[in-house]
């Protein structure tokens, strides 16, 4: 069983109080806190080990590109990646998302299809969009009114144009959990590329790369008590060796003369650069740290908060909740509204049919303001999935996002002031 | 400091906006949002003789920004055109009376922004 107060301890940010309050961290989808024994394993690797790796023959150079790769191994065990040789090492998600779109996207034609759907982070829409230049099309499988992907409409969007499908692991508005193992047999039976971004799914329950059979798999170290700065993109090797590089420059080369480059061995093919050796080995350790908690009980302590705020919710008044309701679907991820928060519109506005705040609502906006007054951090905003929001017919949402050192009590006092805020906010 | 008035003239202003609506014989319209928060303000006005003859807007956001924005028209209507460059960021910010955080800040300068804009096209012309 996890323990989240004895895991709080772990977090010296909770030492801090904020106007006197101590710190209520409900903003764990966005970016999680970092342990000491993160930290302490960057600060022990600039302290001890600082140097350039795959460079340097003298001791420091050796010792540093060992921990590089040693943070690989783990890093890819983590993610059940069978070949560390598969594990690219690069910002976050994003960075990992757009890599794999650049690079697979310089072999796409003219109408060609991307598969994507309406739950996607701006992350894993933007670099595909990027290819409308070169004519490619991109295609939305739509959601169903419980929140959960339209598997129907998914299988329906594709074409023998779909050259590649990309999807979401858990939706970081609806917390859904998609059942990416399917979806992968799907599209590969059509000899489709299939990449899984998992932003939010690393971080919460037990993720294996080679069980889903995903060809690419993109995650972030900082939502799972990680440094910022670093995250993976997981490709199966001999796709890996296919695909040409995405940045160049230093080390991700065998050889350059003036007319042409001749490429590195995978993963450095696409590691261009001096690269973030100390937060890969906060990384690691940070992956070291969620084992010995254990995913499958991270992930039974997350279904036990969600099941608590669904009980708890019922005591706010025109509080309207987004995603699926069954818990083995869901991750703990909580979007709400108090009220109707539609998305904006002038002629509609004007004609009085959508008006105005009624009693009981509150913009998400104020409410995350509110919130803040007491110490509890939540996020408000369309969550960087513009498509979703636009989807669900709503302007924004608020968002609670749990993790390993959220407790009950948390949920509570996150209701409580939410029903506090909304009686000084009614009429 | 935020005054407990001046704060409370806020919700007021958020609960029953002043100026919501539409003007007809607008001469100026512009739809201004913060990408961060999708705060949303329309602003309409009829510009006569170089003065804001009419201002009316609609919006859906934040209490700060649509407070803000009823506020807004209440300040600028029937004042020259000219004479509201003067009202800068700062000034705007100080005459709401409350402290805001850098966030709220952007909240409450979207319809400042939006007239800004729609009267920056007045002297173009």
């Amino acid at each position: 069983m996890l323990d989240p107060l004895k895991v709080k301890k772990d977090f010296p940010i909770f030492k801090r109080k904020i106007e006197g309050k101590e710190i209520i961290y409900l903003d764990n989808a966005a970016t999680t806190q970092k342990p000491y024994v993160v930290i302490d394993a960057i600060k022990n690797y600039y302290e001890n080990f600082n140097s350039n790796v795959h460079r340097g023959i003298y001791k420091l150079s050796e010792e540093s590109t060992d921990l590089y790769e040693k943070s690989r191994k783990n890093i890819s065990e983590f993610i059940g990646a069978p070949d560390p040789r598969g594990l690219v090492f690069v910002r976050n998600t994003t960075e990992a998302l757009n890599l794999v779109a650049s690079s697979i996207g310089q072999g796409l034609k003219k109408d060609d299809e991307v598969l994507l759907t309406m739950m996607e982070h701006h992350s894993n829409i933007v670099p595909w969009q990027f290819l409308k230049a070169k004519g490619v099309k991109i295609k939305f499988a739509d959601i169903k009114d419980d929140g959960t992907l339209d598997v129907d409409d998914y299988v329906s969007k594709i074409t023998p144009m779909t050259k590649v499908a990309s999807v979401t692991h858990v939706s970081n508005v609806l917390g859904a959990i998609n059942d990416v193992k399917e979806l992968g047999k799907i599209v590969h039976e059509k000899d489709i590329t299939f990449i899984v971004d998992g932003a939010q799914s690393v971080p919460h329950m037990p993720v294996d790369v080679k069980d889903i059979d995903c060809d690419f798999f993109a995650f972030s170290g900082h939502k799972m008590v990680g440094p910022m700065g670093i995250g993976g993109l997981y490709g199966k090797p001999d796709l890996l060796e296919k695909l040409p590089p995405y940045m160049g420059g230093g080390d991700m080369i065998k050889s350059v003369t003036t007319e042409e480059s001749t490429w590195n061995e995978i993963p450095y093919k696409f590691e261009a650069g001096t690269q973030n050796v100390a937060d890969a080995v906060g990384l690691s350790a940070a992956a070291d740290y969620l084992r010995k908690l254990g995913m499958k009980d991270i992930r039974k302590h997350e279904t036990e908060l969600m099941l608590y705020a669904f009980q708890e919710e019922r005591y706010v008044e025109g509080l309207k909740s987004f995603g699926p309701r069954s818990l083995h679907l869901r991750a703990g991820v909580y979007s709400f509204n108090c009220g109707e928060v539609p998305a904006f519109d002038i002629e509609k506005e004007l004609s009085g049919e959508r008006i105005k705040i009624s009693k009981g609502s509150m913009h998400p906006h104020d409410i995350a303001s509110e919130m803040d007054k007491e110490g509890i951090a939540v996020r408000s905003g369309h969550h960087c999935a513009m498509p979703l929001m636009a989807r669900l017919d709503v302007q924004a949402t608020a968002r609670a996002s749990f993790y390993i050192y959220n407790t009950k009590e948390d949920i509570d006092k996150f209701f409580i002031e939410l029903n506090n805020s909304i009686t000084r906010f009614a009429h | 400091m935020t005054s407990d008035i001046a704060y409370e003239v806020m919700m007021d202003h958020y609960r029953n906006p002043h100026n919501y609506g539409s003007i007809e014989n607008a001469t100026q319209k512009i739809t201004e949002y913060n990408p961060l928060c999708g705060d949303t303000v329309h602003l309409e006005m009829l510009i006569k003789d170089g003065r804001v003859d009419d201002i009316k807007f609609i919006g859906r956001g934040c209490s700060i920004s649509q407070a803000s924005a009823s506020i807004l028209t209440e300040t600028v209507k029937g004042k020259e055109v000219g004479s509201l460059k003067e009202l800068t960021d700062e000034k705007y910010l100080v005459s709401l009376g409350v402290t805001l955080g850098p966030a709220r800040e952007k909240c409450a300068l979207l319809s400042l922004n939006a007239l800004k804009k729609a009267i920056s096209g007045v002297k173009n012309e």
